[in-house]
């Protein structure tokens, strides 16, 4: 049976060549957007994976920022006493926490995607950067919920949205491929390099500290900021508290971030292209 | 079924080789430490595997120079003993991995079958998981949607499709996911050994699927030890060994050819036999059944026991060791013994290990034995599978209780104080 067509059925002349790996190659989009769908499935597999078997269900997307950052305005805003450009310190910090807790899910979850399909990449064929990719569209929803959140903040805190909230697509992209970039090339790295497992989360926490999140740009001294500019996450980390608090965008800063994550992006996508042939040896 | 034609093919292989690296810090490098350790300390020979001057002795070829064609519409047997190369083959033509040397050209579109339930995932139900891994094998959601009720059919779960797969039982799993699989509509279909699971019942039906998958004019590459079912399936089969094409014909000649190579003598225990971290550490010599050394295949009466020693040399002491065979048949697994769970010492030098089956327990037919070594608790083992064979001779006695069907007899006895 299989299909009621198949006896008379002209075989598509579909050719399929195989042949041995030669250096780096290009990214074959066109069979990505053959394999759109299977995304969208492997990101709805996540999503429902997630939150199966536990009692709070998807509010654990809003639990995870909201404590953080009942924490922080507590640890850094009222002990510390660190200052918040004027702004109520809890707005302050939960604006820079949304994009942050977005960018170290996407990151250490795709890290770990490949391994943790280990069966997938042994088993079948598919474009692998499928794999990496789907985490952070799962991480995207996420992404939206805590947004909720933060509209909700604006409210409660009597904060008028503003043009400036024009930026935030933009801005939302921009973090989406930094995300991709450091996620894709983590990936690779982690199928041969386990310690990638172990360098990941660490990694990620002084990340965090060294982009201003619990603390404004301001506190820095004018001749290091330089440094802190550097960090492809301070502009858009910055970015976001401008397009909610109303305050001056860096452009300096985003400049910075839009060729660091683009950059990135290209390096990730090339080391993946160039070490996904020994994938299934490997893992 | 008719053979395919020369100027239709469905497959064309040219010189296909394929090249593992063993002990290599080439692909094996577990650590970013040992591979920066590897350039630092012998910075030539790193820049010359990166090169691609191999040194050969690092290196196992599990597929070389193998050629052949496959016609549309034609049904091939792929044949061969464990580690022939015959799942290398598949991989390679499925663009798991790709091939080190040659060509492979499939027209139209391929699916495979080399692990049915690839990314089941246990917590989604029956349903979503036909839709996941349907998107997996490359069907898209209207074509699953409009197989979905043939696909639960087929697989016999009826009510139980909303159920989490984790609560189904392993025969349930086995039929949805083989069922899955099953409904793709490729024009190239390769498989392996997929029939291998599943009641008798279900086997007969999965065959019988097989068989009209390949009268409505597809091509499939078939591998399986199971030679009844390629003697149902094929007419044309390929014969492997030690990674190479060793005969292309019509089935009933490759399956002689292969039975032949089966029972040829093997040439007694050798280093390339084993993996594992182990493999220069411990070296096992010498195999003896019943205080004969293997030679070819073994040949035993099931009245007597079966007592398996094998010596060897360690170049090295390994606390906590244990050395274990396992009896396989047709290729599955039936058992393993330990000749020490605990794990005890294993002194630099020679040692003998004994393990022993008792009389009446497996039935008569050919079994194949593996034997290795671990440390417990430690990634440190090396083991060898079909490093020898014996056959239990169809001498059964009154009195002992012989099933007509499957391997073992009985397990050993137990005591009971009254």
């Amino acid at each position: 049976m299989i299909d009621s067509s198949s006896g008379t059925r002209e075989a598509t002349r579909r050719e399929t060549l195989i042949e041995p790996h030669r250096g780096w190659s290009a990214l074959h989009l066109r069979e990505i957007w053959a394999h759109r769908e299977l995304l969208l499935v492997l990101t709805l597999r996540d999503l429902k994976v997630r939150y199966k078997q536990t009692v709070l269900g998807v509010t654990w997307a809003i639990i995870q920022p909201l404590f953080t950052m009942l924490i922080f305005s507590i640890v850094f805003g009222r002990f510390a006493k660190i200052p918040s450009d004027g702004h109520p310190y809890p707005l302050f910090v939960y604006a820079a926490l949304l994009p942050w807790v977005f960018f170290a899910n996407a990151v250490s979850s795709a890290g770990m995607s490949l391994i943790g399909s280990a069966q997938l990449v042994n088993k079948v064929y598919l474009p692998r950067i499928i794999i990496p990719t789907s985490t952070i569209g799962s991480a995207l929803v996420d992404f939206s919920v805590s947004f909720a959140v933060l509209l909700l903040m604006l409210w409660y805190f009597e904060i008028n949205l503003s043009l400036s909230l024009t930026l935030f697509p933009l801005l939302t992209l921009l973090l989406v491929v930094l995300a991709l970039g450091v996620g894709i090339l983590l990936a690779a790295l982690t199928v041969s390099y386990r310690d990638f497992r172990y360098v990941v989360p660490f990694a990620l926490q002084i990340w965090m500290f060294a982009t201003p999140i619990v603390y404004p740009m301001s506190i820095i001294p004018e001749s290091w900021r330089w440094l802190w500019y550097l960090n492809p996450m301070t502009g858009i980390i910055d970015g976001f508290r401008a397009c909610f608090l109303h305050q001056e965008v860096h452009l300096g800063s985003l400049w910075v971030s839009l060729f660091v994550s683009s950059f990135v992006l290209i390096l990730g996508i090339s080391y993946f292209r160039k070490v996904e042939h020994r994938f299934a040896d490997v893992i | 079924m008719t053979r395919g034609q020369a100027d239709a093919p469905a497959i064309q292989i040219e010189t296909l080789g394929k090249r593992y690296f063993v002990n290599s810090a080439h692909f094996a490098g577990h650590s970013f430490r040992e591979m920066l350790m590897e350039t630092l300390r012998a910075p030539v020979k790193r820049y010359k595997t990166l090169a691609g001057n191999v040194d050969e002795k690092d290196t196992f070829w599990a597929l070389k120079n193998v050629s052949f064609n496959v016609g549309r519409g034609e049904v091939v047997g792929v044949i061969g003993r464990n580690g022939a190369g015959k799942s290398t083959l598949l991989k390679v033509l499925t663009r798991i991995t790709p091939p080190t040397e040659g060509r492979a050209r499939i027209y139209g579109k391929v699916s495979s079958l080399l692990e049915i339930g690839t990314g089941f995932h246990p917590e989604l139900s029956g349903r979503d998981n036909v839709f996941l891994n349907g998107a997996i094998l490359g069907m898209s959601r209207p074509e699953i949607s409009r197989k979905f009720d043939a696909i639960v059919d087929f697989a016999e779960v009826g009510q139980f499709i909303d159920t989490p797969v984790k609560r189904y039982s392993s025969g349930m799993h086995v039929r949805l996911a083989f069922s899955i699989a099953a409904h793709l509509d490729p024009d190239v279909l390769l498989v392996d050994e997929v029939l291998a699971v599943g009641d008798k019942r279900f086997q007969t039906r999965s065959i019988g699927k097989l068989q009209d998958v390949a009268r409505g004019g597809r091509t499939v590459l078939y591998v399986s030890h199971n030679m009844g079912s390629v003697m149902d399936l094929c007419d044309r089969c390929i014969v492997l060994d030690g990674g190479q094409l060793i005969f292309d014909g019509p089935a009933e000649a490759a399956i002689r050819r292969y039975l032949e190579m089966m029972s040829e003598p093997e040439r007694g225990l050798h280093e390339g036999m084993f993996k594992g971290p182990l493999t220069d550490r411990v070296f096992f010599k010498e195999l003896k059944i019943n205080g004969k050394v293997v030679n070819g295949n073994m040949v035993v009466s099931p009245s007597q026991e079966i007592c398996i020693e094998c010596r060897g040399e360690s170049r090295v002491e390994l606390a906590d060791f244990n050395i274990f065979t396992s009896i396989f048949k047709d290729g599955v697994r039936l058992l393993s013994m330990q000749d020490s769970p605990e794990g005890t010492v294993l002194r630099t030098g020679n040692f003998t290990s004994v393990m022993e089956l008792s009389a009446y327990f497996l039935r008569p037919g050919t079994y194949t034995v593996g034997i290795g070594g671990e440390r417990k608790g430690q990634y440190q083992w090396l083991w060898g599978v079909d490093v020898a064979q014996f056959t239990v001779l169809e001498q059964w006695q009154e009195g002992y209780e012989e099933r007509d069907y499957g391997p073992i007899n009985y397990a050993p006895h137990g005591n009971r104080t009254q």
